[in-house]
């Protein structure tokens, strides 16, 4: 007992000065944090590229990294809503609660796509405020860093100087970058894709893709064998260049459509660590566009 | 257009003359009008082309959204859901419905055969303000009407500390926060029937606090007014019971998780009403006072390829129960129908066991099954001078469930059961269940 009381007593003021404590509900955003922390911060990410962020469980791992957050980075439009709220609640965690700068929803700082005009569940889980899948497209990574970058500085004052410099770093290497995704992604304008959940709604706007069909039925509803078959048919008259999924996925549904039609199925890294490629945010793109333009003519 | 030309062909035949000169003259004014036209539209091309370049730029390098104009969230306030089950229930005619051995713990709803209704829940829950969270479940059944739960929580403490207030169910255990519509099977397990009817809620305060520490650490203390099983209503100040727990839990790599927990109520009873059969095989009524200790360990165990488990995935709880009750016991005198008791109180003391263990198994999208087996043990129970009158037995109840259930998708469950239940000595049931659950509204926590 008295080891464990002077172990605490020597961490604690060690803790004073440890790294900020970053929890990311997702890859991108753990990856983003990284970028603009660098070594000020220390990056938990709950979730990987392999895990559908709809379906988590509030496992007691990620309560115990709740309980050491100092900022929590996630999408937010109702993405985590089967598990975010209950870890804040298990956690007991003052600094990470909705409204405090300890608590960070990403989709508060771009425009969201696909808002549903009505909200009924016949039409599948659908996220009232819009689309989260927001990091699909590198723009909103650039939106969301200028207001992460601005909130790690509010949360941890020390660190703004170093804060704003990767920042400013990252940001001009990021802007360059997208410049050069748009002149490679240009053969992709007016690309018609199925997709196989709205994933990429993002995606598909920035670079002008035309999502012509989705396997699921309905949002969060599995594709059936049924639907299947209409989007099937429906192709040998709209014909697409590709079915798209993310690496979390079934690859099932979207091989099935592509015996079927005899169109490519690509499984897109989705977010950072979808395939050995998508290392980092850079990465990431860079696999994805590399995907898409082996499937346009 | 073929009006046009109709028209310059009727006018050129009435005017051979001037015709062909005309003509040349208009060839050519629509020759300079159509690059006029072109060289502008390359201009605004040129010109669109520039916007849009900038407009990208911009909007990169600009400003974010201002989270102001953000979109607020859109939810019901508070949050609303409605979760309605209901089952087809294929079960021999069985009288008096108990676990051998066991004293029946609290009010049992019965087991109706048939199509029948299960509890209707209705639960509300919100923010109060930036220091407390409210939560409340209605459980509404004919006639009756039972406030679950009704409870606020802090959320601004900090330290890993909350602290909940009013009536809620216990952190003991694994089972017992759950409600029915979250369990795995059809129906309640043996071992937390006979401790707590359905589950151990309380009027009282719950302390929790969770370490600062990459494993999962949390610890607990609960007091409370103790009115339900093992514990009765009392007119007291002070507590009634007081639980204590502790859980610890983590991952092993990304596909496996774990809790394990261990758990310990303390009650106190006065007059417990409880119905058994006396050795003349008459109703008789039994009153306890005394103490209820029990003791409650619990693991859970997940699996899920790489922690996706939207393909596959499976779970493994079981939990186990000691429970020591000490005090007196009161027979109701039932001669008068030709029962043994008459009357008599004296000591009692009892130490009973038991506990459960199931599998439950995700082996496609939507569909799962899964295996519970339960087993008692009613261990060493000791009438004192009632010994006289009431049976003891060392029949050890068991039951093994078989269940399948398919979820079309997150908010509704359909659900078959088979259960071999040899709860009851010298009885061997087959039972089997069709259920159903749905959810209504806002969207349900996924807890561990």
């Amino acid at each position: 007992m008295k080891r464990i009381l002077i172990a605490c007593l020597l961490w604690l003021p060690l803790a004073a000065h440890a790294a900020l404590n970053v929890f990311a509900c997702e890859p991108e955003w753990g990856a983003l944090a990284r970028e603009i922390g660098g070594s000020s911060v220390k990056v938990y990410t709950a979730t990987t590229a392999l895990q559908d962020p709809h379906r988590i469980e509030a496992r007691p791992s990620l309560i115990a990294q709740m309980r050491r957050a100092d900022l929590v980075v996630c999408s937010g439009a109702d993405l985590e809503v089967g598990w975010l709220p209950l870890l804040l609640r298990e956690a007991g965690n003052a600094r990470v609660q909705p409204g405090r700068p300890g608590y960070f929803e990403a989709t508060r700082f771009v425009t969201l796509l696909e808002k549903p005009a009505t909200l009924d569940r016949a039409q599948g889980d659908v996220h009232a405020a819009g689309n989260p899948h927001i990091h699909t497209d590198p723009r909103n990574i650039a939106r969301v860093g200028a207001a992460l970058a601005a909130r790690l500085a509010e949360v941890d004052p020390g660190s703004t100087a170093a804060y704003q410099a990767q920042w400013q770093a990252f940001s001009a290497r990021w802007n360059e970058a997208i410049a050069g995704w748009q002149t490679r992604a240009a053969p992709l304008k007016n690309l018609p894709v199925v997709v196989q959940h709205k994933s990429f709604s993002y995606l598909l706007a920035w670079l002008g893709m035309v999502e012509v069909a989705t396997l699921e039925p309905k949002p969060g509803v599995e594709p059936s064998v049924a639907h299947l078959g209409r989007i099937a048919a429906q192709l040998q008259a709209t014909p697409a260049r590709a079915v798209l999924r993310a690496a979390y996925h079934s690859p099932r549904p979207a091989d099935w459509l592509s015996q079927r039609s005899g169109i490519p199925a690509l499984a897109l890294p989705y977010t950072v660590g979808g395939n050995a490629r998508a290392g980092d945010l850079f990465g990431l793109f860079d696999d994805t566009l590399d995907q898409l333009l082996k499937a346009a003519p | 257009m073929f009006r046009v030309t109709l028209l310059a062909a009727a006018l050129t035949a009435a005017f051979p003359a001037y015709a062909q000169s005309d003509l040349d003259a208009l060839r050519a004014e629509l020759k300079e009008m159509k690059t006029a036209y072109e060289a502008r539209i390359q201009a605004l091309e040129a010109r669109l082309q520039k916007t849009e370049v900038q407009t990208a730029d911009t909007a990169v390098r600009a400003a974010p959204v201002p989270e102001a104009s953000a979109p607020a969230r859109i939810s019901f306030n508070p949050d609303i859901s409605l979760i309605l089950q209901g089952r087809y229930a294929h079960l021999d005619d069985i009288d008096e419905r108990h676990i051998s051995g066991f004293l029946p713990a609290g009010h049992a709803h019965g087991t109706p055969r048939g199509f029948s209704l299960d509890h209707t829940e209705l639960v509300l829950s919100a923010s109060v303000d930036p220091y407390f969270r409210g939560y409340f479940n209605l459980a509404l059944v004919d006639e009756e009407v039972e406030i679950e739960e009704a409870w606020f929580q802090t959320t601004s403490l900090g330290h890993g500390v909350t602290v909940k207030g009013g009536r809620f169910l216990s952190g003991l255990g694994y089972q017992n926060e759950q409600h029915p519509h979250a369990w795995d099977f059809a129906d309640n397990s043996l071992m937390y029937r006979a401790l707590f009817g359905e589950a151990y809620g309380n009027d009282g305060v719950q302390l929790k606090w969770v370490a600062p520490t990459a494993l999962f650490m949390e610890f607990g203390a609960e007091a409370g007014r103790g009115a339900n099983f093992p514990g009765t209503d009392r007119n007291k100040n002070g507590a009634g019971s007081a639980t204590v727990f502790g859980h610890l839990g983590g991952d092993v790599g990304t596909s496996h998780s774990w809790r394990a927990g261990l758990s310990y109520l303390h009650a106190k009873a006065s007059d417990r009403d409880g119905e058994i059969e006396d050795l003349n095989d008459e109703h008789a009524e039994t009153l306890f006072s005394g103490t209820s200790k029990t003791w409650v360990a619990d693991v859970v165990w997940k699996w899920a390829p790489d922690g996706n488990a939207h393909e596959r995935n499976f779970k493994f709880a079981a939990e186990y129960f000691r429970r020591a009750e000490r005090g007196s016991l009161e027979c109701e005198d039932n001669t008068a129908d030709g029962g043994a008791c008459d009357g008599t109180e004296d000591a009692y003391r009892s130490r009973q066991s038991g506990y459960y263990a199931q599998g439950v198994y995700q082996f496609m999208p939507r569909w799962r099954t899964g295996y519970r087996y339960d087993r008692l043990n009613p261990g060493t129970v000791d009438f004192g001078a009632n010994s006289a009158f009431l049976p003891v037995t060392d029949h050890k109840p068991t039951r093994h469930s078989l269940m399948l259930d398919y979820s079309p998708s997150e908010f509704s469950r359909l659900r078959l059961q088979y259960s071999k239940d040899q709860s009851m000595a010298s009885v061997s049931e087959n039972q089997w269940f069709v259920q159903y659950i749905h959810s209504l509204g806002a969207h349900g926590a996924h807890r561990f």
